[in-house]
């Protein structure tokens, strides 16, 4: 069961260096590399290329343990990436901060309780302008998952 | 939730504005576990359900599923190639069901509204679009609503702007 007193824990911040390198090799993975704006020199993220997080977080960086959603029934259902402006370019050192948000549950179409828990990352460029934000929203469902269900990445998030 | 803006503070105006051809729907595989393994190696999630057969027998599935992230992902390459990787803004990414190697997956999209954002920035032409990644079997596997700029074109420019011009003797 999710812990409601995780709202609002907030990890510590990290550093995320948008690299050109880095920028191609996802596009190479995600059927991109003969995207027009990779042919810049300093070309933009790709709308999911945030999800790189993962390179750079530390234990203490990323909050999500403390919702305490099961593991076998935790899906990552949702995920958004807001730009607030131009999205990043090649070259940009990004400061990224995780923080709980909203906790709360539904009652899904077969009948069962599901937690919903939300976690934001916000991304500020080297002037301290917010240029994204990420949601994660994870669910836990009412019982273990079963091949072929409805509503699931299998990420444990 | 339903809200598929980028922000809420500035005002938003319903304009016709053009919108580039939809391209042809995308077929991409049969997919394979090399996919998902170069996704994985790529984004860093390296969760082991995705590529160790071994590992996701045990959990009860019969082989290693995509990554939700790769196929979101394939959905964002169709939008950047039609509308411009510098003009997204929004990407709101729904996993509806898992995607098995040997599938073969279907990516379209359609624009649902186009309108004018006027902010302390200026204003800006926008189109909210849906996405669809399905797999062979006609089910969705994700869904996507992304948010691009588009240029404001001059005319559209010309006939919504108030006549300020002044004629000083």
């Amino acid at each position: 069961m999710a812990n409601p007193d995780a709202q609002g824990v907030t990890g510590a911040p990290f550093r995320l260096d948008v690299e050109r390198g880095k920028i191609r090799e996802f596009a190479l993975a995600t059927g991109a590399a003969d995207a027009d704006y990779l042919r810049e020199e300093n070309p933009v993220v790709q709308p999911t290329f945030l999800t790189t997080t993962f390179f750079w977080q530390g234990e203490d960086s990323n909050p999500w343990s403390a919702v305490e959603l099961d593991q076998q029934r935790g899906l990552h259902a949702e995920q958004q990436y807001t730009f607030f402006g131009e999205p990043p370019r090649a070259g940009t050192r990004l400061t990224c901060q995780s923080r709980i948000g909203e906790i709360y549950t539904k009652v899904g179409r077969r009948g069962g309780e599901m937690t919903f828990a939300v976690m934001y990352t916000d991304f500020h460029d080297e002037t301290g302008r917010l240029v994204a934000r990420a949601k994660l929203t994870g669910v836990e469902t009412a019982r273990p998952p079963a091949t072929g269900d409805a509503a699931q990445d299998g990420a444990s998030a | 939730m339903s809200d598929t803006t980028a922000t809420a503070g500035p005002r938003t105006t319903e304009v016709a504005l053009p919108v580039p051809a939809t391209p042809p729907a995308r077929t991409y595989g049969p997919v394979t576990r090399t996919d998902f393994v170069r996704y994985q190696g790529a984004s860093g999630d390296m969760n082991p359900i995705h590529h160790d057969e071994v590992f996701a027998k045990a959990a009860g599935f019969p082989s290693p599923f995509s990554v939700g992230m790769w196929q979101a992902s394939l959905l964002g390459t169709y939008a950047t190639d039609w509308l411009g990787g510098p003009n997204v803004r929004d990407f709101r990414i729904r996993f509806l069901a898992q995607v098995w190697p040997g599938d073969v997956l279907t990516l379209d999209g359609v624009p649902l509204r186009t309108y004018v954002l006027e902010s302390e920035d200026g204003r800006e032409g926008r189109v909210d679009v849906e996405l669809t990644c399905r797999r062979q079997s006609g089910d969705k596997a994700v869904t996507a609503w992304a948010t691009f700029v588009l240029p404001l074109d001059a005319a559209v420019e010309a006939g919504e702007r108030p006549e300020t011009t002044e004629e000083q003797g």
